[in-house]
């Protein structure tokens, strides 16, 4: 199997996506913005069709439409975009305008839609070049923010008093998300993304309870729910993200459990 | 007696009514002073708003001894499920300050174990804080805020969820922290029998306008 270029990229391109979503998941589900994450995704794919159409590149139109969203929800306040009916407004929305660019380009654009269903064995040399370089950005930025955003991430209503620039570390973090989006979903799909960046880290918190094993598990659970589903998908021939999902539904699945169980012992 | 903090000359508004006018009075450093008062008459908003100038640097009204970053401020409401995964020591270590790397040092390390046995958390410390009961949860409110080293606490309405063992026994606690680490504690709240027993002073605020008085504590 490791013989393939594609599989050695795809092993490798695991790594740094589990690296990625270990750090921002983790956030993502202390913020509660796993449904944001959802709404960037479409919008996403609305800013990619709009590149597509504007006649700019698919990726510029991605990063334009998504980090503005992202300021936006951080400038109006997080909980904006936790409400349900704002979810629904813009996911519909975004996808309508997605559509309609689609539309008007008057191009049968692959682009535009693989973004939603790309493919991790897909990916070139450029492409892990690309996540490499996202990681170590993404990596230096959390870092640097790591124990502001910690407090404000875990502890919303102590941070508010009693630490300074909560707002600014709110849309620094909304817009690493949208740059993680964006970048991700160009290699590996936005629906993949998204299940990396929020189902790992749900189940993660049910097994651990220190900041550092969340982390360090929800990382375990990307990289082997990416690297079991590469093999099985390398053995039937089905999809890889039809095999990631399923891996990591199950984890959850048994995070669940195992929370049953304990509080039925108790 | 010195002052740690001192109001003078201030008018808060709300939009639709004036909550105080003319508002003079100062908080008399390392005591316990209880801040009371009916529902609606404004002891958070006024606390906040004294904060918020703080923040500002607008020392019109407000002048206090100590930097803003000496004050920690504990929040009435918190959004702490039951679901909530953080352990104790990791909620408490949030109150750590100055360090910019991502993981503590060994004296922070320390110095959260202090504090963290110092609050009576020690034997929960790696339980999740959402399975904690209400008692301890204050408990590990009052540890965050002490790993920030203050120099003045405020506690909005601690124990207002709190039966009577826990009440007294958090109160307690405060005091003898206090006089350990030179702190001065305000206290927002309702309860006749704690301001009875534990406060130094009370600030009573009633029809827009603010009474200090000194009080025996008995603990």
């Amino acid at each position: 199997m490791l013989e393939y270029n594609f599989m050695r990229y795809a092993f490798i391109a695991g790594i740094f996506i589990a690296l990625i979503c270990a750090f921002m998941g983790v956030f993502v589900v202390a913020r509660q913005t796993s449904f944001f994450t959802h709404t960037l995704s479409e919008i996403g794919f609305s800013g990619a069709s709009f590149g597509v159409f504007a006649g700019i590149s698919p990726l510029l139109g991605m990063l334009l439409f998504t980090c503005t969203s992202g300021l936006l929800i951080g400038l109006s306040g997080e909980k904006v975009g936790r409400r349900e009916a704002s979810i629904s407004v813009f996911s519909g929305l975004f996808l309508g305008l997605g559509i309609l660019f689609l539309s008007l380009s008057e191009k049968q654009s692959n682009y535009a839609t693989s973004i939603l269903f790309g493919s991790i064995v897909g990916i070139d040399k450029a492409n892990l070049m690309t996540l490499v370089l996202l990681s170590i950005v993404l990596l230096v930025i959390v870092a640097l923010l790591f124990r502001p955003l910690a407090f404000n991430s875990f502890d919303a209503q102590g941070a508010e008093y009693n630490q300074r620039f909560n707002q600014l570390i709110s849309i620094t973090f909304l817009i690493l998300l949208a740059l993680t989006i964006s970048i991700t979903a160009q290699i590996v799909g936005s629906l993949l993304i998204f299940v990396l960046l929020t189902i790992p880290a749900q189940a993660a918190k049910y097994f651990v309870h220190s900041l550092n094993k969340m982390i360090s598990l929800t990382f375990i659970f990307v990289l082997v729910g990416v690297w079991l589903g590469l093999y099985l998908s390398f053995l039937t021939d089905w999809p890889v993200s039809f095999f990631i999902t399923v891996i990591e539904a199950l984890l959850y699945g048994s995070a669940i459990s195992k929370q049953k169980i304990t509080t039925a012992h108790n | 007696m010195k002052n740690i903090l001192t109001v003078s000359h201030l008018d808060l508004k709300i939009p639709d009514r004036l909550l105080f006018s003319d508002l003079n009075f100062s908080f008399p450093k390392n005591q316990l002073t209880c801040i009371t008062g009916e529902n609606g008459v404004g002891k958070t908003t006024l606390i906040k708003h004294i904060l918020q100038d703080l923040e500002h640097k607008h020392e019109q009204h407000v002048q206090s001894t100590i930097d803003r970053s000496k004050i920690q401020y504990v929040p009435q409401l918190r959004n702490i499920d039951d679901d909530y995964p953080l352990c104790i020591r990791d909620f408490v270590s949030f109150g750590l300050k100055k360090r910019l790397l991502p993981w503590n040092s060994k004296k922070m390390k320390t110095k959260v174990e202090h504090i963290l046995a110092e609050t009576k958390l020690t034997h929960i410390a790696s339980h999740p804080l959402g399975h904690a009961s209400g008692g301890e949860k204050q408990r590990a409110y009052l540890a965050q805020a002490l790993c920030a080293d203050p120099e003045l606490l405020i506690l909005d309405e601690a124990t207002a969820s709190l039966d009577t063992d826990s009440k007294n026994f958090l109160l307690k606690l405060l005091k003898n922290i206090m006089h350990e680490n030179n702190l001065t504690v305000l206290f927002i709240t309702h309860d006749p029998e704690l301001i009875e027993k534990y406060s130094d002073y009370e600030l009573n605020l009633h029809n827009q306008t603010a009474t200090l008085s000194k009080k025996e504590a008995v603990n």
